[in-house]
């Protein structure tokens, strides 16, 4: 069963974070371990098997990022796995120019701003990702991806260093 | 005894189901505990004939025999100081390997030959005693008065666990509450029960945090509450932090200035001790009045030390800072702000200072909730869970792994599975393959922490996984599964997929993560992203050259052949630059050698390619006109 028909939410790029959070909370007031505390063995198995499964479905689906990924190999759209060379040569320029940025960045402001950047950035890749999906074109969906994942590593590696220079500067 | 409990997720025995005995919440703490009852959602601590909730974490075993705990166990410690023991809650969990971590904090005699392979051992009163059996005598004192205040058997209970607990602690907290006669319906995270508690009484939703100063601990946790649903979205620590911190500050600042007025005495164990006596006092009388002072006698030699609150608020700010440092980080894995936060819960006695409660007031831009006592809290969650457990309630908690689960994989990278903050239950796999020819054996290293190098995260287990077919490298597809339970504890199991060669996890021994270890890791993956990130790429540079090496070298040995000697010297040349490169720190030229001597080889990879198909070809021919002979 794939993460959508689990939550029992239709499998789309667009998901209202609120009917999510419903759907989830509601199958795990069915499926959660504390509900069969007085259960028998076989029961206790099933229900955790169960609760876990609906845990990696929210995980997954909750993040824009990660659920249009998912949505995306659903689709038959092959991406490489996380942390693997990058393969497009116009993202690995922008890679190369956005890390020199943050590397040169030696203020938290700074560092706040190429960070707010990498978000805006990303809000307008997956806003842009309907039209893709909708159309079908599984080489722009990669790519698109591809830069996104990109996008949101970078996000990560600023909100680490942030705290480096935030320590260092106090 | 193992460490780490092997079981099917779920199937923890349970022997008294459904039988309507009472289930009480305990905070087993590491200074004081305090077991709490829940009837119809109000919980309530019980008290002893006095009126005390809290027990302090003391056991001792007095040379007339017998057991005592709390405050007789105290008393003892003027006659027998050796035979009482406090704080044993640190060493649950932990081998000889973690007691450095502690030397100094406990002074306790260790049992010969204990804690190799084992969890330490301490000898008292002549005899070895497991920190399991210790805090059993703590839980049993809890569950003595627990039944003589409700006047019923009591035989189930959820306790309470620092949200850092490890594997090994907690098995070994359930392994004492079994010899306490307890079955343990959850272990559940000392913030979330404080949550728990406010949460249900005053019905609250949306974003809370629990600020968590204990004695020798910082935790931070923040949970959504939406209609009976405590959410716990992300969590983090330090446990090298805490009012033991503060008392210490006071009592070496008393210590200094005795010095400096030339006061003779020696400062031993025993000054140290009276020192921080007298320095916990100052603290806690701060916290009324703007300044108080002391009167310090040390080898019949007295001296006299004025503090004022502004004075001792210099001496903590670091520390306190640090705190907010913390809240800020778990607020940001969250991707939450200061502002979306409602309500901040505070926990544990050092959140009674007021330097404590204004800095988290300004940072949260709200009045903290303290209107439960912060040392009953996290007893009255658990209770209230415990009933929602027996009872049944429409109370749904949902908790998360708080440190990272990964693997070992080539070059010591940790490859994590299970990220910190991962909701529980969780079943997640993932696949790894062979990094060579022929390899019929892969070794598994379950690590935690949240750094990229395994020498830096805390090793949890090791196996090996036997019987792989002999494939090309790359070929294999090992499967991997993590599945941590509801009480946090973790199952591993490997498998390879294409023959299905099976096995669950063998554990070696581990002596478990020191708490003090685990906010130390975590702590550190902070100020060490970058150094880490950079050491990753390198190593995956590395690793990376290291496979295409080995497939030329293999290439090279079928079909060398096929080179002429000047296209042979070359390519060799072109490894040995591989090497050299390899051999240095520099990631780009790695990676530019092993480029270079991808182009090099490229025209051998085509001419076997080539040759691959005209053997083919050639081979059917053959088959065919020998068909024709036989004919």
């Amino acid at each position: 069963m794939d993460h959508f028909a689990r939550l029992g939410l239709p499998a789309a790029l667009d998901l209202e974070p609120a009917s999510l959070d419903k759907a989830y909370f509601a199958l795990q007031r069915q499926w959660h371990p504390d509900r069969f505390v007085a259960k028998p063995a076989a029961e206790r198995a099933r229900a955790s098997t169960e609760a876990a499964a609906l845990n990696d479905a929210y995980r997954t689906l909750k993040d824009p990022l990660n659920r249009a990924v998912y949505l995306a190999e659903l689709n038959g759209v092959e991406l490489p796995g996380d942390g693997k060379t990058i393969d497009d040569p116009d993202l690995l320029m922008e890679a190369m120019e956005t890390r020199e940025e943050l590397q040169e960045a030696v203020s938290p402001q700074a560092v706040d701003a190429l960070a707010a950047k990498a978000r805006d950035t990303m809000k307008a890749g997956l806003a842009s990702l309907a039209s893709l999906f909708l159309a079908g074109d599984k080489p722009a969906i990669r790519k698109a991806l591809l830069r996104l994942r990109y996008l949101d590593k970078f996000a990560e590696e600023a909100r680490a260093r942030r705290t480096n220079l935030e320590r260092s500067g106090t | 005894m193992t460490l780490m409990e092997i079981h099917e997720p779920g199937e923890t025995p349970l022997p008294h189901a459904g039988e309507g005995s009472l289930g009480v919440g305990i905070d087993l703490g590491t200074t004081n505990s305090v077991v709490a009852i829940a009837r119809e959602g109000k919980p309530a601590a019980l008290h002893d004939e006095t009126g005390k909730a809290m027990v302090p974490s003391v056991v001792g075993y007095p040379s007339s025999g017998g057991v005592l705990v709390g405050d007789e166990a105290r008393l003892l410690v003027a006659s027998e100081p050796r035979n009482v023991v406090a704080s044993v809650k640190r060493l649950m969990g932990r081998g000889a390997a973690d007691l450095h971590a502690v030397a100094g904090v406990l002074p306790y005699e260790i049992e010969p030959g204990t804690g190799e392979t084992d969890m330490v051992k301490l000898r008292i009163a002549g005899k070895a005693r497991s920190p399991v059996e210790i805090s059993a005598e703590i839980l049993r004192a809890l569950r003595t008065r627990a039944e003589a205040a409700l006047e019923k058997p009591v035989e189930r209970a959820v306790i309470t666990v620092p949200a850092y607990f490890d594997d090994a602690a907690r098995t070994a907290t359930r392994d004492a509450a079994r010899v306490a006669g307890l079955e343990v319906l959850r272990l559940v995270n000392e913030p979330t029960a404080a949550a728990l508690a406010y949460g249900l009484d005053k019905g609250s939703e949306g974003l809370y945090a629990v600020y968590d100063l204990g004695g020798g601990t910082f935790d931070f946790s923040l949970l959504r509450l939406e209609k009976g649903v405590f959410q716990v979205l992300a969590t983090g620590g330090d446990t090298a932090l805490g009012g033991d911190d503060f008392d210490r500050a006071i009592a070496e600042r008393m210590l200094a200035e005795r010095k400096k007025d030339g006061l003779a005495g020696e400062v031993d164990e025993s000054a140290v001790k009276s020192a921080l006596a007298l320095a916990r006092h100052m603290k806690e009388q701060l916290s009324d009045r703007d300044q108080t002072s002391g009167r310090l006698e040390l080898g019949g030699v007295p001296s006299f030390h004025a503090l004022t609150r502004p004075e001792f608020e210099a001496m903590i700010a670091d520390p306190v800072r640090r705190t907010l440092d913390i809240a800020r980080h778990v607020l940001g894995d969250a991707g939450m702000t200061a502002p979306d936060v409602q309500g901040v819960v505070l926990v544990g006695g050092s959140t009674r200072l007021p330097l404590v409660r204004a800095e988290v007031a300004r940072m949260i831009g709200k009045p903290p909730l303290t209107d439960i006592d912060p040392d009953e809290v996290v007893a009255l969650g658990a209770a209230l869970q415990a009933e929602a457990l027996t009872g049944g309630s429409d109370t749904l908690l949902l908790d998360v792994t708080p440190l990272s689960l990964g693997l070992e994989t080539m070059g010591g990278i940790v490859e994590k599975v299970v990220p910190r903050n991962t909701p529980i239950p969780a079943q997640l796999a993932q696949e790894f393959t062979t990094y060579q020819d022929g390899q019929t054996a892969m070794a598994i290293h379950v690590v935690q922490g949240e750094r990229e190098m395994v020498a830096d995260c805390r090793s949890l287990a090791r196996f090996e996984l036997l019987g792989i077919p002999p494939m090309t490298a790359g070929a294999a597809r090992i499967r991997v599964s993590f599945a941590v339970d509801a009480d946090g504890l973790l199952t591993v199991a490997a498998e390879e997929r294409t023959t299905g060669v099976q096995q669950r996890i063998e554990v070696k021994p581990s002596y478990g993560l020191s708490h003090d270890d685990m906010a130390d890791m975590l702590y550190d993956s902070l100020d060490n992203a970058e150094a880490d990130m950079t050491a990753r790429l390198l190593t995956e540079a590395r690793v990376e050259a290291k496979r295409n090496l080995l497939a030329l070298e293999a290439a090279l040995a079928k079909d060398g052949a096929l080179l002429d000697a000047a296209e042979r010297v070359a390519l060799d040349e072109g490894r040995a630059r591989v090497e050299a490169a390899m051999a240095g720190e520099d990631r780009d030229g790695i990676n530019a050698a092993a480029e270079a001597l991808e182009t090099l080889s490229k025209p051998f990879a085509e001419r076997r390619m080539d040759r691959g198909i005209r053997e083919a070809l050639a081979g059917k021919s053959m088959d065919e006109l020998e068909t024709r002979v036989g004919e």
